[in-house]
């Protein structure tokens, strides 16, 4: 089957900085992807690269069999920051989009678009509220209802709950997977969350450390669908992945370590209680002899 | 064995215009010396509340709470506190940052011997290179390694640490628990965390204690972590005890969180979701 998205060997540099170095990557119609890494290694780059919203220095990308050159209805993106428009109503945002998309279609049919997307993220009643008035959690559902409003054939979604507490993240993991699930739409993840990856996606695929970060190999998740993140943890299957993955991050980030060796002395010297008058002693009370010690510093 | 702190029947109550609102409620805890206490609950229990009595930014509505038999009444540099963001001046090098507070405790020593102990946390921590550096220049992560070294540097009776990797991302946040190892490799403070991160807790603590959901949050359950220190992440990766704790208190989190042990009735106890037994699931898993 053609895939429907498929990068070979593309590159990016920032000012003689290689960012992203030989990205090669297929993801099939229908299927859900997601691209672990730390942050600060183009992970960001990589979804804009695919957006279009920045061009590669080499190498091509290609949606659909044709090569991406600009930003475009084709791909949804949600952003970790919402970037949604503080003067407007949550239904005006997502009409904004279903406007610019779906010139042709009746008022009344845009309308019923929109309405249909934020009830698919449970925001009916809070349609006519604006962003400032909304909590994270709501604010990112924004964003998912106005990514998906325009049908996009692949969703992008940037770090989407990076900025919201462990509990909604949860609660908003779950809808992207039952939305994902109605839809069949085809999904892009970036996290660093190796975990929210695990749970939701088909593949998980490691980014290794920059600068020129490439990606490291891929760990496929067989897990059974739906995956329910308490009894996952005593099935064997979601432990080696989680090793796996974690053990490659976690041996990127050795690598990038400097070792140095530092000479460093800890005087053993007792603090004073601040709480009664100053005395007027010269000398800290000591607990015994100096320690002198060579550490090892990363 | 006399408890190194003691939180006893601690309770919270907040005035509002609907009359008092209780947030936390005879909250007993006791922590022994050298041991790593992490509390676990979701946002708004009143998790952070406990730890800013025990730090003394907040005061105490009932009970008490005791360190080393003397009773805090007041914030101080015996508790060394490290805040989710860091707070750091933002006028002064992470060098500055630090020295203030070991210049107030250590106010008797030599000039040499006070930069030493700064020099050294800030090295600990992974800092050597930026001891010059202003908080400006340095990562949201590199900044709270500073927090972590000005709170550790003051040689304080106990560290109080409240979701200090919240703001950071997941691999980052695994990084600073592994500083966190490193200094108590050395020295091992008696510490109470406050966090949402069921690994995090499980990694670093003794004791995982979980707190049920606020209004008037108590303690709802206490987990044993039995693994050595100093602990080392991939092997803990590869234990299957490890899963089982941690579905344990996933579970937690998910569905018991707002079961209060306190007020249980006979009738009650059958509504109780059953939580999986540590060990049980050990056989289950073949180990």
């Amino acid at each position: 089957m053609e895939p429907l998205l498929h990068l070979d060997h593309v590159s990016k540099s920032f000012g003689g900085q290689c960012v992203l170095k030989d990205i090669c990557l297929s993801i099939q119609p229908g299927e859900f992807v997601a691209i672990v890494g730390y942050s600060g290694t183009g992970k960001t780059t990589l979804i804009n690269l695919i957006a279009g919203l920045i061009a590669p220095d080499s190498g091509t990308i290609l949606l659909n069999g044709k090569p991406v050159r600009g930003p475009g209805p084709d791909r949804g993106i949600v952003f970790q920051n919402y970037s949604l428009l503080p003067w407007m109503t949550v239904f005006e945002n997502v009409m904004l989009a279903v406007d610019q998309v779906f010139p042709g279609w009746s008022p009344a049919k845009k309308a019923e678009q929109v309405e249909k997307y934020l009830g698919m993220v449970k925001l009916a009643p809070a349609r006519d509220k604006r962003p400032g008035e909304l909590s994270g959690g709501m604010r990112q559902r924004v964003s998912v209802a106005r990514a998906l409003s325009t049908e996009p054939g692949i969703l992008l979604l940037d770090e989407p709950l990076g900025a919201l507490d462990a509990l909604t993240r949860a609660t908003l993991q779950e809808e992207i997977l039952s939305i994902w699930e109605r839809d069949k739409r085809t999904v892009l993840l970036i996290t660093n969350d190796t975990d929210e990856g695990i749970l939701l996606a088909d593949r998980i695929i490691p980014l290794s450390m920059g600068p020129g970060a490439t990606l490291g190999p891929e760990v496929p998740v067989p897990l059974a669908r739906p995956r329910d993140r308490k009894s996952v943890n005593h099935d064997p299957g979601f432990k080696e992945i989680r090793s796996r993955v974690l053990n490659y991050l976690l041996d990127q980030g050795a690598l990038q370590k400097t070792r140095l060796s530092l000479k460093l002395r800890l005087p053993d010297i007792l603090p004073e209680d601040l709480n009664s008058p100053r005395v007027s002693r010269r000398h800290p009370l000591r607990r015994g002899e100096e320690r002198r010690e060579t550490v090892e510093v990363g | 064995m006399s408890s190194y702190l003691e939180l006893s029947k601690l309770t919270k109550v907040y005035p509002t215009p609907k009359g008092p609102a209780v947030i936390v409620k005879d909250f007993d805890l006791k922590i022994a010396n050298g041991e790593f206490i992490t509390l676990i609950g979701h946002s708004g229990c009143g998790k952070s509340t406990v730890l800013s009595m025990v730090a003394g930014l907040n005061s105490v509505s009932a009970g008490g709470i005791f360190l080393v038999g003397k009773e805090v009444t007041g914030p101080g540099p015996d508790r060394g506190v490290v805040f989710q963001s860091p707070c750091l001046l933002p006028w002064m090098t992470a060098y500055e940052n630090v020295k203030m507070g070991v210049d107030q405790v250590f106010y008797t020593a030599s000039h040499v011997e006070r930069r030493e102990i700064a020099e050294y946390y800030l090295s600990i921590v992974g800092l050597s290179d930026a001891l010059r550096k202003y908080p400006s220049e340095l990562s949201q992560g590199m900044r709270q390694r500073v927090g972590i070294a000005r709170a550790f540097a003051l040689s304080p009776k106990m560290l109080l640490l409240d979701e200090p990797f919240g703001m950071l991302d997941s691999l980052t946040r695994i990084e600073l628990q592994q500083v966190l190892v490193d200094l108590s490799r050395r020295d091992r403070k008696t510490s109470l965390m406050v966090t949402h991160d069921v690994d995090e807790a499980i990694f670093l603590a003794d004791r995982v204690v979980m707190m049920t959901d606020g209004p008037a949050a108590e303690v709802g359950d206490i987990l044993e972590i039995p693994f050595e220190h100093p602990r080392d992440r991939k092997e803990l990766l590869a234990n299957p005890e490890y899963y089982a704790l941690r579905e344990y208190l996933i579970t937690f989190l998910e569905e018991r969180s707002h079961i209060r042990p306190s007020r249980l009735t006979v009738e009650d106890e059958g509504k109780i979701l059953r939580m999986p037994e540590p060990s049980a699931l050990d056989e289950a898993i073949g180990q």
